[in-house]
């Protein structure tokens, strides 16, 4: 049951899109958001809405799986849909009914606002299905790389996400296995009041921090071990380097964003 | 002796509708006799663990059933707690799953569980805790301060206060020094035997099954790959190392000395029986 969490999800391919470096995956969200953030009209929104149906296409990631991801930010999308149907004053008013009043400007809002988000969902998560969280985090690191001149810790904190990554899916299995355990010695965790549903968790959660404890003094043991001092003077085994490719789709993805915000300043 | 627990046409199925489906456990069906020790030994990937997480419905059988005492465990589902007090299922490495203050309080998890108190409930920690080994004078400590081989047997304690009428433990020596294995296992051994309770036990150990088991149970890719008495077994030899298993080492002395040429059966898994064979080989060779 725990083991359904679809978290950032890596499925492995050999697509191009799985391929392209993270890095210039990484720059083609973010390209991808400000131009989703710039969009205002159908035309760019249609526009936007193709290019990512065309990454789908090409990384061969199922859209259910990609709709799946859209499920935890559900109430967040009715929520906005919501307010800004009810709650946008401007144009015509369609309907008036009492208090309840929805005007044109709040249709409109509410459809891109909801549109918006679902598109920003999924090509964040076409990104990160697409790429391995290792490489992730490293293309992160490189991207940052000169944040280290303002003594910014860029080198540890990629680390620490890198490790973060690495575990989740251990201490969740962890998770499901004291569970099991604790079950197995008749506890109960689906019936009773909250307070009794929250002390059902102390034989989980002992257990899991302790676990988790122990985890981190051996990896840090295991880490010093191999002389692990840093980020200073460490090289690396799979060295980054930018392909034809990813210019290719960098230029690309920049000429999209830029001909979205040129064509939202005429209100498409 | 009755079957106290039937499996028939077990099946279980991970991830159904993804790309990672695949059946752990296919059509299994076989019984355990009250009162015996089963040994199950496979593989790991063997379905063993998947298996025994299905004899007192911590998962649900994808297809087919488990009946305890002719029951379909599942016939309803808000009393499989019943059940689970009933078959009691040690872990592998059980010792990470202590958390309370005190070695008489987290033994006492299970029995309070049931709904047991007072006297009754101080019975079954401190007869569950003796059973084990485990000190008066330990049962106030903190689980955390015991050492390795001692926290598992409170693990174990834990499980046998809940006094249940099958005892399932997966792999219970694994990690330990010889003597703690020899230990837990004499442990194992005089529960068995002082309360009549049936044992599944499973183990990649084979000359922990080989020393302990009634009868056992050979799983290999999600089926049964062959059951029977030990001698049974072993005497299949060859198949369950062409199977990738091992056989005891005994077992593995023998069938070297029946392929140098030596009358010797090798469905030998003490070593007791070789010695006897051996001594008769010689008497007979000192007769010719």
């Amino acid at each position: 049951m725990l083991k359904d969490i679809t978290l950032g999800q890596y499925f492995p391919g050999n697509t191009v899109a799985h391929r392209l470096d993270p890095r210039t995956k990484i720059l083609l969200v973010l390209f991808y958001i400000v131009a989703l953030f710039c969009a205002q009209g159908v035309v760019t929104y249609t526009l936007l809405a193709l290019c990512l149906a065309i990454c789908v296409r090409i990384s061969h990631v199922g859209i259910r799986q990609l709709v799946r991801g859209l499920k935890p930010v559900l109430f967040i999308m009715i929520f906005t849909g919501v307010l800004n149907l009810f709650f946008t004053p401007g144009g015509r008013n369609l309907v008036e009914w009492g208090v309840i009043r929805i005007s044109e400007q709040g249709l409109h809002n509410a459809v891109f606002m909801v549109l918006r988000i679902m598109l920003l969902i999924m090509g964040t998560f076409l990104m990160t299905y697409t790429t391995s969280p290792i490489s992730l985090t490293d293309g992160l690191e490189r991207l940052l790389n000169w944040m280290k001149r303002f003594h910014v810790p860029v080198h540890e904190l990629a680390m620490m996400m890198s490790i973060a990554l690495r575990f989740i899916p251990t201490l969740i299995e962890e998770t499901d296995k004291i569970m099991s355990a604790q079950k197995a010695r008749g506890a109960d965790f689906e019936s009773g009041s909250l307070i009794q549903k929250a002390k059902a968790l102390i034989p989980i959660l002992v257990p899991l921090f302790i676990s988790a404890f122990r985890r981190a003094d051996e990896l840090a043991t295991a880490m010093e071990c191999r002389c692990y001092h840093g980020g200073e003077g460490r090289t690396r085994l799979h060295v980054l380097r930018y392909e034809g490719r990813d210019i290719t789709a960098l230029c690309l993805g920049g000429a999209i964003m830029v001909g979205v915000i040129v064509m939202s300043r005429f209100g498409l | 002796m009755e079957p106290i627990l039937q499996i028939k046409h077990l099946t279980h199925t991970y991830g159904v509708g993804t790309p990672f489906q695949r059946s752990a456990v296919e059509d299994m069906s076989f019984e355990v006799r009250e009162g015996e020790f089963l040994g199950i030994m496979g593989h790991t990937g063997s379905g063993k663990s998947t298996l025994i997480q299905h004899l007192n419905g911590l998962l649900k059988p994808t297809s087919g059933q488990v009946l305890l005492a002719g029951k379909d465990i599942w016939a309803e589902p808000k009393k499989i707690r019943e059940v689970r007090f009933r078959v009691g299922l040690v872990f592998q490495y059980p010792e990470y799953q202590l958390f309370e203050e005190t070695v008489y309080k987290d033994i006492a998890f299970g029995p309070a569980n049931m709904g047991r108190t007072g006297a009754e409930l101080d019975r079954c920690v401190r007869e569950a805790a003796r059973l084990v080994g485990i000190r008066d004078e330990q049962l106030d400590k903190s689980p955390f301060e015991l050492s390795g081989g001692q926290k598992r047997r409170v693990a174990l304690a834990g499980v046998l206060a809940m006094e249940p009428d099958v005892l399932v433990l997966d792999e219970p020596t694994a990690g330990l020094d010889p003597a703690g294995r020899e230990n837990l296992m004499a442990n194992i051994r005089d529960y068995h035997r002082n309360k009549q309770k049936t044992i599944v036990l499973v183990s990649h150990s084979m000359d922990e099954i080989a020393q302990n088991a009634d009868r056992i149970l050979v799983l290999k890719g999600a089926h049964i790959l062959m059951s029977g008495t030990p001698a049974e077994v072993f005497a299949r030899g060859e198949e369950l190392l062409s199977a990738g298993l091992d056989v005891p080492e005994v077992t593995r002395i023998a069938m070297a000395l029946r392929d140098r040429g030596l009358p010797i059966d090798p469905a030998v898994y003490t070593v007791e029986a070789l010695e006897r064979q051996l001594l008769a080989l010689r008497k007979g060779g000192a007769a010719c």
